[in-house]
């Protein structure tokens, strides 16, 4: 028996170890760069102190009860087979886990309405709208307030709120950016909407989350966030340097394959919702229906208002 | 017309061109010429027909579930390997994409539906009646199909490695990507009708065990009274009936989507796939509180056992099982939360799915302190019902950490969430039914499972998950997300995937040492002859011999107690006189049919027509559903009885074998 708890304490510290090496600049979740990621490793850290409240008792007390009654010949600890009910002992051990999941369940609704993904942040600057949408194997990105659109890539200015718009062409896939905060599924015929901002300069990784075929492990992209001006000048350079993306353009680019990076110039004008809106047809059930009564695309926002949105013609009411 | 056909078999039917799959091919194929040598050769095939194919009897039908389970272990096991051999160097070329996306959609879907599952009605079929002292479970014929249709169905399923395509829209095969847009190959519709005829036979085990439950206990079984185990299997099977039916009618209509050309889940014509995904986590999630519960049973029989102590907190316990199969109809959106349901409602499913947390916390405070001044001997059993609960508490803690709603948006697909649950359903259901075979072994075989070998099994099995999975959870915080392929070098996920292969690898050698301490132990075989293997049995299956004769109890036990056997030999330690005994009366049994087995082929012959759209197939086959379905009405001659100085015979030679 020494054996298993020989076995128990190196587990549990080499546990430990990976959870506190986290600080490393690999682990993304918990090393985060924008106030959302920020919030969410926080909630992150809540959670898990407050399930350590348990567990370690528990483990703890696992090893001991194990040890101390083995059925050793000499072992002169208590022994009562008949023993099998303590309302006492019981109402302790019912009302240890309500208490604590009740604590982190008012927790939790309380960071659900904060970090309700489509809520915008507040700052002083407007924010900048990308449009990402997932094609079969690539991300497309589309910015409709600078007219540039690219593949595989996006650049951001620093402390600058992202209002990412986010959609699919076929498969459904999710699309995250762990430094930055959480993810949100990218679906056909809906335009999802995510808040994210870089709170300074760097590279991080951004990935496609959610299975979409073949070639899904391509579907990975770098995010850049510059500074302001370096922004300003990477936009005019795209403008001025690479070529436009035209409608011929994008069928080709829908087809399945993978994609470097890429970078257009101009895109055709609306393209996004027009991805978006592209199997409501006459016979669009009634989903599709709610986004033609009231705009060019429903946003798919769960009930909280859009305020800052860019577009006046766009409606973000609960769609359900 | 020969070339037309050959060209077909080549290109279309067989999967050709991979030296991996001409290797199942190859090995497939010499396996079931050996076994129909073999069989010839011992003239043995009356024998497979009369004692196997037709048997009604619960603890037969029991051990074929067993059987193929294990054997759907290994392939599910081997899937596992060889994802974890690909993810083991960056940008490897060991599976290309399509096929990693077969074989990890086809170990997901085995190891919960065609290894958990059978596993776990094995253990029902083998220990519930025995536990509430009945003769069979309440419907046999219609257990004897279930099985079967189980059996077809996960066949159905695994002949797509080698004929036709596997699928490879993952586990749960969300639409889009499942529908014909995402998946024109066949396997998709091996996928729907493997588990839509094996999931007939899940619901009909459903609704079987909640009957035999109810109505088929020993006199003087209150509910209350009722062996822990029995309890679990209740609300498992309570939670079947009500989540199967689900899953059914999801699979149908991606089925009519796909065949003929509706609209429920597709892009285009007013479909919607979020519907599907809320469908199938309604079935989801509940599916794997049906898989956990029983384990939680097991753990609480063995606990007790070997603490030589009766079970804490019986009321709690019963409460907290029951508690969890209704909570688990309430919990499905936390699959979800990334799909943008807004705050209100992922607000509402995070708190549901924290709830689970509470009675499964009693529980394991229920558990600990059933070892509590008790005597705790390490047998087998034990051993994995130790390591469970380290484990499982360290697996419930992240799920708690899951459900947080707004952190989820970071866990969400990501290795985190994979090590979540392999770290429930492999610390939980596979311990749990490991620690159920172990110690139910002798009841099934009359022997019991070598020890030393068995030891190294468990540490293996143990040591392998944590190296596997620990290293998983880290991963998921550096951004892994699942089902990826192939990744890049400067990722720096290797040495951590490095690590998680290695593991993998030492639980196939555990599995390994499972294989070899069951044939050692066939080999050396040692009779086990009280029928109380473990000297310290409570419950009524310890009571009778093992392996039980076909009518189990020769006279119905009269119960007063949870521990009925337990408190019978306190009592004869203490000198009190038994009751008489009544006199034997004939017992009134269920004929064995071959019914079953026949339709069961049927639905296979149907399944595989539906998937090539061959109405020549589906058409004979659904018309061989039918006539078997109106034999089975017609037939009046489905029971027997055994006679009295049958059964004398048969106590007596039980009686001499100890």
């Amino acid at each position: 028996m020494r054996k298993y708890i020989r076995f128990l304490v190196p587990l549990m510290i080499m546990l430990m170890a990976v959870m506190l090496s986290g600080c490393g600049d690999q682990y993304f979740v918990l090393d985060p760069k924008g106030p959302i990621g920020e919030s969410q490793k926080d909630l992150i850290w809540i959670t898990v102190l407050l399930c350590a409240i348990i567990l370690v008792p528990v483990l703890i007390l696992t090893a001991i009860i194990v040890w101390r009654y083995r059925d050793k010949k000499d072992n002169k600890s208590a022994y009562q087979p008949n023993w099998e009910h303590s309302t006492k002992l019981e109402t302790i051990w019912w009302a240890i886990p309500i208490i604590i999941i009740a604590i982190l369940a008012g927790i939790t609704i309380k960071y659900t309405y904060d970090l309700e993904p489509s809520k915008p942040l507040e700052s002083a600057k407007q924010p900048i709208t990308i449009e990402a949408t997932s094609l079969d194997w690539k991300w497309l990105f589309t910015y409709p307030d600078e007219g540039i659109s690219t593949v595989n890539y996006v650049q951001i200015p620093e402390d600058t709120p992202i209002r990412f718009r986010v959609t699919a062409d076929q498969a459904m896939n999710s699309f995250w950016i762990p430094q930055l905060g959480g993810q949100i599924y990218a679906m056909s015929g809906m335009a999802m909407t995510l808040y994210l901002q870089a709170d300074e300069v760097g590279t991080f990784f951004g990935t496609g989350a959610n299975f979409t075929g073949e070639q899904f492990a391509k579907m990975t992209f770098d995010v850049k966030s510059t500074s302001e001006a370096d922004y300003k000048s990477w936009v005019d350079n795209v403008k001025s340097s690479a070529p436009a993306l035209t409608d011929e353009g994008f069928e080709q680019l829908k087809q399945p394959g993978s994609s470097d990076e890429q970078f257009f110039s101009a895109f055709p004008e609306g393209l996004f919702d027009k991805v978006v809106l592209q199997y409501a047809g006459p016979n669009g059930a009634a989903a599709h229906e709610h986004g033609l009564k009231s705009g060019p695309v429903k946003d798919e926002e769960g009930g909280s208002h859009d305020t800052s949105s860019t577009e006046g013609t766009e409606h973000s009411s609960h769609a359900n | 017309m020969f070339k037309d056909l050959m060209d077909f078999l080549m290109n279309d039917f067989f999967i050709t061109g991979d030296p991996l799959i001409l290797g199942a091919q190859v090995s497939i194929g010499l396996s079931t010429v050996a076994i129909v040598i073999a069989l010839t050769y011992f003239k043995k095939w009356r024998w497979l027909w009369t004692e196997w194919l037709t048997t009604v009897d619960h603890k037969k039908i029991g051990i074929m579930y067993v059987i193929a389970a294990l054997l759907m272990l290994f392939r599910g096991g081997v899937d596992a390997l060889l994802i974890r051999t690909q993810l083991a160097v960056p940008n490897l070329e060991f599976l290309h994409a399509g096929h990693y996306n077969a074989i990890f959609t086809t170990h997901g879907v085995i190891m919960i539906l065609f290894m958990a599952m059978p596993l776990m009605f094995g253990l029902f079929n083998i220990v519930v009646p025995l536990q509430i002292g009945a003769r069979d479970v309440a419907y046999p014929y219609l257990n004897s199909l279930s099985f079967w249709l189980f059996f077809f169905g996960a066949m159905l399923f695994n002949v797509s490695f080698v004929i036709g395509g596997s699928p490879d829209a993952g586990w749960l095969a969300y639409p889009p990507l499942s529908e014909l847009s995402g998946s024109p190959g066949l396997g998709q519709d091996f996928y729907i009708w493997g588990i839509q005829i094996s999931g007939i036979g899940s619901l009909a085990s459903g609704i079987n065990f909640v009957v035999t439950i109810l109505k088929m206990r020993a006199p003087g079984m209150k509910l209350m009274q009722m062996p822990m185990f029995t309890w679990s299997v209740l609300s498992s099977s309570i939670t079947i009936m009500f989540a199967f039916p689900i899953l059914t009618v999801t699979l149908f209509l991606l089925f009519i989507d796909r065949y003929l050309g509706a609209h429920f889940f597709t892009l285009d014509g007013g479909g919607n796939p979020m519907m599907y995904i809320n469908l199938i986590w309604m079935w989801g999630h509940p599916e794997v509180y049906i898989v956990i519960l029983p384990a939680f049973g097991v753990f609480s029989d063995v606990v007790s056992t070997f603490s030589k102590k009766k079970l804490f907190g019986y009321k709690s316990m019963v409460f907290a099982l029951m508690s969890i199969s209704f909570f688990s109809f309430f919990t499905w959106a936390h699959h979800f939360f990334t799909m943008g349901s807004g705050a209100n409602v992922n607000a509402f499913f995070a708190v549901t799915t924290m709830l689970i947390a509470i009675p499964t916390g009693v529980k394991v405070f229920n558990w600990l302190f059933t070892m509590f001044r008790g005597r705790i001997t390490f047998s087998q059993p034990m051993l994995w019902t130790i390591a469970f609960i380290p484990c499982f508490v360290v697996g419930g803690m992240t799920g708690v950490m899951l459900s947080v709603a707004p952190a989820d948006f970071q866990f969400h697909n990501s290795y985190f969430l994979i090590a979540h649950f392999h770290q429930v359903l492999i610390g939980g259901v596979v311990f749990g039914y490991f620690a159920g075979l172990y110690y139910w072994w002798p009841k099934m075989f009359g022997f019991k499972l070598h020890d030393g070998l068995g030891k190294w099994a468990f540490w293996l099995w143990n040591i392998g998950f944590y190296v596997c999975f620990m290293p998983q959870y880290a991963l998921g915080l550096m951004g892994m997300t699942r089902r990826f392929n192939e990744y890049n070098f400067d990722m720096g996920w290797q040495p951590l995937n490095v690590v998680s292969t290695v593991g993998a690898f030492i639980m196939g050698l555990g599995f390994i040492f499972q294989v070899w301490q069951i044939a050692h132990s066939i080999k050396f075989l040692k009779k086990e002859k009280s029928g109380d293997a473990w000297g310290e049995g409570r419950t009524l299956e310890w009571s009778i011999p093992s392996p039980a004769p076909m009518y189990n109890f020769a006279r119905l036990p009269e119960v007063t107690s949870s521990d009925e056997w337990w408190e019978e030999k306190q009592r004869r330690a203490q000198g009190v006189k038994p009751k008489p005994l009544a006199p034997l009366e004939p017992i009134h049994m269920p004929k064995n049919s071959g019914i079953p087995f026949i339709m069961s082929v049927c639905f296979f012959v149907a399944g595989f027509g539906f998937v090539w759209h061959w109405n020549w197939m589906i058409i004979p086959g659904l018309i061989g559903v039918g006539c078997c379905l109106l034999a089975r009405s017609f037939d009046y001659d489905t029971d027997f009885y055994i006679p009295v100085d049958e059964i004398e015979r048969t106590e007596a030679a039980l009686k001499g074998g100890r």
